[in-house]
């Protein structure tokens, strides 16, 4: 029998945007789907979300933010992520992010950006299918 | 208001059609639900009579409009006098591109300003701190210095608007600013009307724009209640703010004990600072949301008057039936817009706008149909505006007071809420009060239950969200977003070097250090910060020397 390791899920709010319902409620969700959840808190910068992924040893982080800043924040962890050797977890995105930039991100190796009104269902699937480690 | 007799004929009527006409109907086409509920989740019944209200007591309970309690307005003609302030909230980017937006605004006939900060600002950080990469005028503009704020309202007579402005933590020196660009067109501070948000408790619970520990947080606060309760006396010192409570995920009833709970505390530190009650009372004003269920919002607006005024009648005992009156600005939930179909935002902001007004309104922001994905354009603040206007124009609601009174549902509703928020207040009370709740978790822990229920309640289908659970359909994504100029915060840092290079280094360090020895006594800062403002020291000058006396606020992290 093959054991399923648990998942592991650091939700994080980068930038100094102070609005985190969605990132609790995802982070409820997520651990009510089953997974391990460790949430951030506020204000973080991109070094202090890698070095806590890193030291959690985290599968999944998720990006939240709705301040707009998303375009310079976004792509600094996925590159943190590289220089420390951790590009092996999936990193998603959610919040007020325009459909205009969501290619630019997914090229920058966001694996997926999840705008207002997604169902949670549709959030725990894509994890679930993606995850690397 | 209603004899016993003819209720206990209308109870055996009541009971006579519900087991003939209604079980009848039922027996062929079930209702909907088993149980309907409102947004707050309180349980609506099928049909409301005078015996839902059979214990209002007219005088008591409604009274009349100007008169306390103050149910039916604050205000004893309402909008037959004048229409509420319409107020969008609005700017971006650099203070040139948000002057030239106020001054559109203006000419499209708004009749009041509100002015959107960038985080930096409101976090008390400068355009060229590290923490403000990717931030600075993004969601609001970016005021560095009063250099900015001098850009900001330039050919806008300050004697002649009114301006609100959202800013927490840093308010003292917004707030100076703002008096002295005032002085520069020559307009005294008694001349000026308007409002800070200046609400720190909520940031700690909703918003998350704190700087200093609540102490240092609520001195600053009181601070300004005294200042301009002798210089300032039209201004609105405090913006006691639901809103951001609502959006974080709390009900109607939540948003109204919280808030009022928060004001208490406020009200508390205050008198414990010295100040009478009426002295400063009445300049206190509140903030409110509106969501979708028209009927419970229009009752919530009701419900928190009353509550308010019977609060400061009380508990505080204030004379001037001023310090009774709650006063309140509105804005449309933000919560409840969807990137779906975007154009059905619109329908939701008129039903959310006109709880507002049926709920006696003194300020109005209507959100843009586009916000659920990015900052409104200029085309979409134009139609939030419109129907803010058409509404006031074309509706007729605003030709009587309080059109829903005595509607045996809304009167049911408004003392349903007053009762559970009353509930609330009295827990809060036995944790403490509003701070110590805050501490302990306890307000965040409520709000996020409710956030949690109302995205379960969306996920299982039971609430509907047209365009996102129920009528779907394929769509192109929009077209016409607007974009904030990516060079901003260059521009930022360039005008801060140049201001560095060019202004009298000295005297902003001799007003810095004056006001870091002023922070250290019990002294009001509001003298001190006006001096730093006047030399142009920058925002994050005067944050970073309070922060070295205050020391920063650092959350609990709960979900």
């Amino acid at each position: 029998m093959q054991e399923t390791k648990t998942i592991r899920v650091l939700i994080a709010k980068p930038g100094l945007d102070g609005h985190d319902r969605g990132a609790k409620v995802i982070a409820r969700a997520l651990r009510d789907a089953g997974m391990e959840v460790i949430y951030t808190g506020l204000r973080q910068t991109p070094e202090q979300i890698v070095e806590a992924a890193i030291q959690e040893d985290v599968d999944v982080i998720g990006l939240s933010i709705l301040s707009g800043a998303h375009n310079v924040l976004f792509p600094r962890v996925i590159e943190l992520l590289r220089e420390k050797g951790a590009d092996d977890i999936l990193v998603v995105g959610g919040g007020v992010i325009p459909h205009d930039d969501i290619p630019y991100l997914k090229e920058c190796g966001i694996a997926e950006i999840f705008t207002p009104g997604t169902p949670i269902s549709q959030i725990v699937e894509f994890i679930k299918n993606n995850v690397k480690k | 208001m209603f004899d016993k007799e003819s209720l206990k004929k209308l109870e055996q009527e009541k009971t006579r059609w519900e087991s003939t006409t209604v079980d009848k109907v039922i027996k062929k086409t079930p209702e909907r639900h088993e149980k309907f509920y409102t947004g707050s989740n309180l349980e609506v019944d099928r049909l409301y009579t005078p015996l839902d209200v059979q214990e209002l007591d007219y005088m008591k309970d409604l009274g009349f409009p100007g008169e306390y309690p103050y149910t039916r307005g604050i205000q004893p003609t309402m909008y037959r006098g004048r229409f509420w302030t319409m107020r969008q909230y609005a700017g971006f980017g650099t203070a040139e591109e948000s002057n030239e937006r106020y001054k559109y605004l203006l000419s499209q006939g708004q009749t009041g300003l509100s002015v959107a900060f960038d985080l930096p600002t409101q976090i008390g950080y400068d355009s060229d701190h590290p923490l403000a990469q990717g931030e600075v005028g993004k969601v609001g503009v970016a005021i560095d210095s009063l250099k900015d704020m001098e850009i900001l309202f330039d050919g806008i007579p300050l004697d002649q608007v009114s301006t609100s402005m959202t800013i927490n933590a840093p308010a003292s020196v917004l707030l100076a600013m703002y008096i002295a660009v005032a002085e520069k067109q020559g307009v005294s501070a008694d001349k000026l009307s308007g409002t800070i948000q200046n609400d720190i408790l909520k940031e700690y619970v909703a918003r998350g724009t704190y700087i200093f520990p609540p102490e240092p947080s609520m001195r600053l606060i009181t601070n300004i209640f005294e200042f301009c309760s002798k210089h300032v006396p039209k201004w609105n010192t405090i913006s006691i703010s639901g809103y951001h409570i609502r959006e974080a995920g709390a009900t109607a009833v939540q948003e109204v004990a919280f808030t009022l709970a928060n004001g208490i505390a406020y009200v508390e530190a205050a008198i414990k600072a010295g100040l009478d009650v009426d002295e400063f009372a009445p300049r206190l004003s509140f903030f409110f949301n509106a969501h979708n269920d028209l009927l419970e919002e229009v009752a919530k607006f009701r419900a928190a008057r009353r509550l308010w005024a019977r609060i400061m009648k009380e508990r505080f005992k204030a004379k001037n039936p001023k310090s009774m009156m709650l006063r309140f600005h509105t804005q449309t939930g933000g919560s409840t817009l969807t990137a779906q179909q975007p154009d059905n935002n619109i329908v939701r902001v008129t039903i959310q706008a006109l709880a507002a007004v049926l709920g006696g309104t003194q300020s109005l922001h209507t959100n843009s149909r586009d916000e659920a994905l990015a900052l409104p354009t200029e085309e979409s603040v134009r139609i939030a505006l419109r129907t803010q206007q058409i509404i006031a124009y074309e509706s007729g609601v605003t030709e009587t007071i309080d059109p829903l009174a005595g509607s045996y549902y809304v009167e049911h509703l408004t003392n349903l809420i007053e009762q559970k928020a009353m509930e609330y207040i009295q827990k809060i009370d036995e944790l403490g009060g509003a701070p110590k709740a805050i501490e302990k978790g306890y307000i965040q822990q409520e709000i996020q239950d409710s956030a949690y229920r109302y995205q379960q309640e969306i996920e299982s289908g039971r609430r509907i969200v047209v365009g996102v659970n129920k009528f779907q359909i394929e769509e192109e994504p929009p077209k016409n977003l607007l974009k904030v100029n990516p060079e901003v915060e260059k521009i930022q840092k360039k005008k801060l070097e140049t201001l560095r290079a060019t202004r009298d280094n000295i005297a902003v360090q001799n007003a810095l250090e004056e006001l870091s020895k002023k922070a250290a006594t019990d002294e009001n800062l509001m003298p001190s910060i006006i001096n730093c403002v006047k030399a142009y020291a920058t925002l994050g000058e005067i944050c970073d020397t309070l922060r070295r006396v205050f020391g920063e606020y650092k959350a609990t992290v709960t979900f």
